[in-house]
């Protein structure tokens, strides 16, 4: 365990110490838990196998970068995992960071004030999430379908701003948010490095464990995912929270985008494509149940990261063509759906 | 309204709330606006070299073939209650395996060798529908999340299948099953509807139908009356695999080489949407074979539409957005409560119906 500990980032380090007394509380009053410990437990593993098969896994520069890749997509997790733990479904996310990104880049190009577009490209999201939510609460759409047409409509209009790649001048003030800091100067280039982006992305788990597990809004999450209706007579307001989950999903996507934008510099309106399956993949490796109620918002962030390793190690790997990287997440989603159903049946 | 046409307007009622009803608009209203822009656009011609119809119907009407398939396998499975996810996917493979066994064997004139493509191509698409069916009915998995797996898992394995490159092959018998005419119609859409006339007697004609749609209104009380829903759940998956894989080999055949990145991507969509558009309930119990068709038609007319109106056709899906928020609208009991209090009560007709979604394009 101390090789794993030694090399995180300080701030999840203090964290991990509550964390795990509260997995050991959490695992033997709560069956549920067992997918998101599991996952856990898959992390640590492939850290050891993949520094014992191929080396320099477990230093500085290749564990930052996990997190520094993984930024926008961890985000996005966050973001599904409210949905999802409502019992409902957001396709839309990867789209929306592409219509966020193309929007953003053009705006940013056309001399708009830096400020004022990274605005636009959160709120943007926001629009996203706030249509899917009225369609699905105001007139009784299906989830699924709602945020179907949000992905549509959101692919649509990006590529009808521009279908060709979108460059980030390089001077924009944008392009902050992507730079690498040292904040540990290791042996030639094992750098601790950490952008604007991952304390984003650290700040938004933060915020959305603190709403999720100690709010009243985060309390109604889960009601409604258990038993919508009884949520309801409970008095509890379910309606204005399912309608927020998705506003939530949607703005997470607008920051997701200016994570990603700012990291790489170009935007395209065929970026994010296949996203929102990574997305729900990282919730239920995470050990969320896909049917609502059960879930924590830090196993969808190990969810995201087992799936930003397991990329690492194929490529690392070499032997494994690139065709296979789409059978393998797809088999590891299976492996863990058939964990929650069985651990699903257990509880009935 | 006068109590003397009451049985007409009545009948009227009815086929308002008919969803097909409102896909045949579109697709006239698609047409009308592109003939607006080119008047001779619903002409058809004989070309005098071959003797085919040629026009922009006919082409629509061969575009619809691939849609159509998918849509009617689609429409079965959401008619009990779950969704196939993995059918664009399975569209590559499909593509994939015909066009890869074709290559091989290289013999371009056999009229077996393009059977056997299309068997081997149909048979391994219906396994892979089997796996879905086997993960729904059997280990009880959500329909949702075991066809996003296949859809994953699909698209790995087409790329596998040609080792990631886009396979072209040479058959003619191949080639004139999707470029061919016979009296003039492409044979590829008088294949498709002699499948979905197929699938739709053996669906209607028989029990198979009101069971599939006794599952999607509530499995186990259909397993009382002596359903069996795990069999018939595995068949609607099996068959929605298959229709893929022809559907896969219908789209590849036009240039004879599959693109295993782009061939069927985003198709689950248009599936989908063509059996909403059919007014299947997404909900599951109860389908419309009919409805289906016609929604597959509108999507390949809006496809043309959108291309004919020289909007780059990467901004199709905002208008296939478009068209599913207002079908939902309309469909939705919110909306219909306002159209019913503004027949009784006119004056308060403060905003009408789709306000909401025109803020949202306008965004």
């Amino acid at each position: 365990m101390s090789v794993i500990n030694a090399p995180a980032p300080t701030d999840t380090s203090v964290r991990r110490d509550s964390l795990w007394t509260r997995f050991r509380r959490a695992a033997t009053s709560n069956p549920s838990t067992l997918p998101t410990a599991a996952s856990l437990v898959i992390f640590i593993a492939m850290l050891i196998f993949g520094e014992v098969a191929y080396g320099n896994i477990v230093q500085f520069s290749t564990l930052s970068n996990l997190l520094v890749n993984n930024a926008h997509l961890i985000v996005v997790a966050v973001g599904m995992t409210f949905v999802i733990l409502t019992g409902g479904i957001d396709l839309s996310v990867g789209s929306v960071i592409a219509f966020s990104s193309v929007a953003g880049v053009m705006l940013a190009n056309s001399g708009w004030n830096p400020w004022l577009v990274l605005v636009v490209m959160v709120l943007s999201g926001t629009a996203f999430g706030l249509l899917a939510g009225i369609l699905i609460q105001y007139f009784g759409v299906q989830p699924f379908i709602a945020t179907l047409a949000m992905m549509f409509l959101a692919r649509g209009l990006a590529s009808m701003l521009s279908t060709e790649p979108q460059r980030l001048a390089d001077d924009s003030p944008i392009r902050w948010f992507g730079t690498q800091f040292k904040v540990i100067d290791g042996p030639k280039v094992n750098d601790l490095v950490i952008t604007p982006g991952v304390i984003i992305m650290i700040l938004v788990v933060a915020i959305a464990v603190f709403v999720l597990h100690r709010t009243r809004t985060g309390r109604t999450v889960y009601a409604i995912g258990g038993s919508e209706q009884s949520a309801q007579l409970m008095g509890l307001a379910a309606f204005r929270t399912k309608l927020l989950v998705y506003v939530i999903s949607g703005t997470l996507s607008g920051v997701a985008a200016v994570i990603y934008t700012s990291r790489l510099g170009i935007a395209q309106n065929i970026t994010g494509i296949g996203w929102e399956l990574i997305a729900i993949a990282a919730v239920v490796i995470g050990g969320t149940l896909l049917t609502g109620g059960y879930g924590y918002v830090l196993g969808s962030v190990v969810g995201a990261l087992v799936l930003g390793l397991m990329t690492v190690l194929i490529t690392r790997d070499g032997s494994i063509p690139p065709e296979m990287t789409t059978i393998i997440t797809g088999g590891v989603l299976l492996i863990f759906v058939l964990l929650q159903r069985l651990v699903t049946t257990k509880r009935e | 309204m006068s109590s003397t046409d009451r049985s007409a307007s009545s009948r009227m009622r009815d086929l308002l709330r008919q969803p097909a009803f409102w896909g045949a608009v579109a697709i006239v209203v698609l047409l009308v606006l592109n003939t607006i822009k080119d008047p001779s656009y619903l002409a058809v011609t004989v070309s005098p070299t071959t003797g085919y119809l040629v026009g922009n119907v006919i082409d629509i009407l061969r575009a619809s073939a691939p849609i159509l398939m998918i849509a009617v396998g689609m429409t079965l499975v959401i008619a009990t209650g779950g969704i196939d996810l993995s059918v664009g996917s399975v569209m590559a493979v499909g593509g994939a395996v015909s066009m890869q066994f074709l290559s091989a064997m290289g013999d371009s004139t056999s009229v077996g060798t393009a059977l056997a493509a299309i068997g081997l191509s149909i048979l391994i698409t219906a396994v892979l529908g089997l796996v879905n069916g086997a993960l729904v009915a059997y280990v009880g998995l959500q329909p949702f999340i075991s066809t996003l797996v296949m859809m994953l898992a699909a698209r790995g394995i087409a790329k596998v299948i040609t080792g990631g490159q886009n396979t072209a092959a040479q058959s003619e018998p191949f080639r004139w099953m999707v470029n061919g005419y016979v009296f003039g119609i492409p044979v590829v859409f008088l294949l498709a509807i002699a499948i979905v006339i197929v699938v739709a007697l053996v669906v209607r004609r028989t029990a198979l139908g009101l069971m599939i749609e006794a599952i999607g209104i509530n499995p186990k009380a259909s397993r009382m009356a002596g359903i069996r829903p795990r069999g018939l759940l595995l068949t609607v998956y099996i068959l929605s695999g298959a229709l893929a894989g022809i559907a896969g080999m219908f789209s590849v055949g036009t240039v004879m080489t599959v693109d295993v990145t782009q061939t069927g991507y985003l198709m689950e969509l248009d599936a989908i949407l063509a059996v909403v558009i059919g007014g299947t309930s997404l909900a599951g119990g109860k389908f419309s074979l009919g409805g289906a068709v016609v929604g597959a038609l509108l999507i390949a007319t809006l496809d043309k539409t959108v291309l004919f109106l020289g909007i780059s056709s990467s901004a199709t899906p905002a208008f296939k957005a478009v068209v599913i928020v207002l079908l939902c609208l309309a469909q939705s009991q919110r909306v219909r409560s306002w159209f019913a209090k503004r027949r009784s009560a006119p004056p308060p007709a403060s905003i009408t119906t789709p306000e909401p979604v025109r803020e949202g394009v306008a965004a």
